[in-house]
């Protein structure tokens, strides 16, 4: 019965807050398999057909958002789900970004292998800055991963490296050809790469989540002393989900480097990382989904912006874009996600849904590990 | 030596820019227990409001007066009206209503001012001094920081007030028994806060010249600053940037590759500085109960 609960809250619909909210779920996940299963079903066909429908620039948007919502993943991992700060995982981005392109350009490796190779490099890269950031927290965390964003684009440009990386210029790079018997055209054989990629991350990042690593890090996040007095190894856990999340934001990196078939140190600036951080918040704190409403708010917002502020005048699109997302903040404190959650429950469960009287709201939420009985 | 002797002037020079900033960061930290990351874009708007002023034909002083009281106005109504909504809100939404700002300020900037970069009057004598390295306006500067800190410090140290901020900050609810107001508190800081910024911003605005993107690396190496020297030290914040000034200075002349890595380095030491002191040399431990 368990068993089957658990089966039921695949990715897109309940992939949700399990520690944060573990009444809410049971809620969901008992009145909501059907549409879960209908979501989900509606969703993958909607993926599969939406590159034959739209023109050849949504398709490369809508890659860009596939790619996007990786790294934002990635951050929401380290962030949402762990507890770390990080204004630094526009490096990692460039980490992965870089590999790809110089492994392509450099070695001839295929495109396809370097997407393994970036999250292996990235998470070294992760697993590394992980050790001085165990001794930081909050605000120093912050601002000593800010430190690696500010300092990633001046390593790229520097000299010493320019034959690998091509200094301030970049690097180009050969965008990936479809295969003859695809009968696809380059975009579409690029965004079914990316959701592909993006499905696989996911699905591994729920399996993490939803058992024993995620509890682990979710108690740390939560209590890191009750956690380590658990017997949880903090240090070790803190350390590989940076890692992780970095592998994550890199492999995100190769994509985009593919993608846009070009590297170039500024693009992987400080405002990279802000733009993930305001991903994670806009699509919701440690919600899985949320991470591709947050690629579509980081992709779309700017623009929408602008059409804004063209009403008044052409400068005023960053203002509208600021007001725009103080508006998101207030009116969706848990994210575009938690107010999805919020309306769905609505939905489906009109008056009734008096919390914790279910019994089978307990069976669902008592799982072993340390963070359910935590909470209590 | 003497290089050594000049490049370490020059960059204490530098250094008292990211003091003043520093300064700023540490006054809102005290006053909120959290980082605006929109001080320096917010600093930056003042700034622009005493260039206005000086256009208008007001003098530098009482341009400089008229500046630090919109800008307590200005810090306590951004509190009141944008941060206090969301004041519940978990760290992260905070941060991103801060980036908010940040974007909402700079393009206000732009649109009203345009882009061009405009040049800044100083109030101090233009004598250069040290062989050429020193100016007379970094002196001015300096002591203007020396004095701000002077006045912060007593401040927080001897007042009521700021004793009532400090509590406001560190422990609402405690503070909120006590009597202490603290909505009044925090909006106060805020007000302070805003207040120290501009001054900074107009004491730096005339070496780095009058744009909308001019806090951009300054305010960074503030927010360095004060994490060097501790969050909760006003002395140690000064004392941070002007570490950090003479650390960037030396770099830059002495490693192979300093120049172009210069900024690499400097966060470098950071970086290293916080694995050994995780709460800045200056800074307290916290200890807290279980």
């Amino acid at each position: 019965m368990t068993r089957q609960a658990r089966t039921d809250k695949s990715f897109p619909a309940a992939g949700g807050q399990p520690a944060a909210a573990p009444e809410e779920l049971a809620i969901l996940g008992i009145g909501l398999p059907a549409w879960n299963r209908l979501l989900l079903v509606a969703g993958l066909v909607a993926l599969v057909v939406l590159p034959f429908l739209v023109e050849g620039f949504t398709t490369f948007q809508m890659t860009q958002v596939a790619i996007y919502a990786i790294a934002i993943l990635g951050l929401n991992l380290l962030t949402g789900y762990n507890g770390q700060f990080s204004l630094g995982h526009s490096a990692f981005f460039a980490v992965g970004a870089y590999t790809a392109a110089i492994a392509m350009n450099h070695f001839g490796l295929p495109y396809l292998l370097t997407l393994p190779l970036a999250a292996v490099i990235s998470f070294l890269v992760g697993f590394a800055f992980g050790f001085p950031a165990l001794r930081l927290e909050g605000l120093y965390l912050a601002l000593a991963t800010f430190m690696l964003a500010i300092a990633a684009p001046q390593l790229l440009k520097f000299s010493l490296f320019e034959p690998l990386t091509g200094g301030a210029q970049g690097l180009v790079l050969m965008r990936p050809e479809a295969p003859a018997f695809t009968g696809l055209d380059d975009d579409q054989w690029l965004y079914f790469i990316s959701v592909i990629v993006m499905l696989a991350l996911f699905w591994l990042s729920g399996n993490l989540i939803r058992y024993r690593i995620g509890r682990a890090i979710m108690a740390i996040r939560d209590n890191p002393l009750v956690a380590s007095a658990l017997g949880i190894n903090t240090p070790l856990y803190k350390t590989v989900m940076f890692g992780i999340s970095a592998a994550y934001t890199g492999v995100a990196g190769a994509l985009s480097a593919m993608v846009v078939g070009f590297v170039a140190p500024d693009s992987f600036n400080f405002l990279l990382s802000v733009a993930l951080l305001v991903g994670v918040v806009v699509g919701g704190i440690a919600s899985m989904r949320g991470a591709i409403f947050g690629g579509f708010f980081i992709l779309y917002i700017p623009t929408v912006a602008e059409s804004f502020a063209d009403v008044f005048s052409k400068g005023l699109s960053w203002a509208a874009y600021g007001v725009l997302l103080l508006a998101v903040i207030y009116v969706m404190p848990s994210g575009i996600s938690g107010l999805i959650d919020a309306v769905i429950r609505r939905i489906a469960q009109p008056k009734q849904a008096p919390r914790r009287t279910d019994p089978a709201a307990d069976v669902a939420t008592a799982g072993p590990g340390p963070s359910n009985r935590e909470k209590k | 030596m003497e290089l050594l002797l000049q490049q370490i002037i020059a960059g204490l020079a530098t250094g008292g820019i990211y003091a003043c900033f520093a300064l700023a960061v540490v006054m809102i930290y005290q006053a909120i227990d959290h980082f605006n990351f929109a001080q320096g874009e917010m600093a930056m708007f003042s700034t622009y409001v005493a260039w206005q002023l000086m256009a208008w034909g007001l003098s530098f002083w009482l341009a400089f007066g008229l500046t630090f009281v919109f800008s307590l106005v200005m810090g306590a109504f951004l509190y009141l009206v944008v941060l206090k909504p969301v004041q519940n809100a978990s760290a992260l939404s905070q941060i991103v209503a801060f980036i908010a700002l940040m974007c909402i300020f700079n393009s206000l900037a732009g649109t009203i001012w345009d882009y061009s970069v405009k040049p800044f009057p100083s109030p101090f004598p233009e004598t250069a001094l040290f062989g050429a390295l020193v100016t007379g306006h970094d002196l001015g500067m300096i002591a203007v920081t020396l004095i701000m800190l002077a006045g912060v410090f007593y401040f927080f140290k001897f007042s009521t007030l700021g004793l009532a901020m400090r509590a406001a900050a560190q422990n609402p609810e405690s503070a909120q028994l006590c009597g202490v107001r603290v909505q009044m508190m925090t909006a106060l800081g805020w007000a302070l806060a805003a207040a120290i910024g501009s001054v900074a911003g107009m004491m730096v605005a005339y070496k780095v010249f009058l744009e909308p993107n001019m806090m951009y690396s300054i305010i960074l190496y503030g927010f360095a600053a004060a994490i060097v020297g501790g969050l909760d030290s006003p002395a140690g914040a000064v004392a941070g940037g002007f570490l950090l000034g003479v650390v960037e200075n030396l770099t830059g002349v002495y490693v192979p590759g300093g120049s172009e890595l210069k900024l690499t380095f400097a966060l470098l030491l950071i970086v290293v500085v916080l694995m050994f002191k995780p709460t800045g040399l200056f800074g307290h431990r916290v200890v807290k109960r279980v």
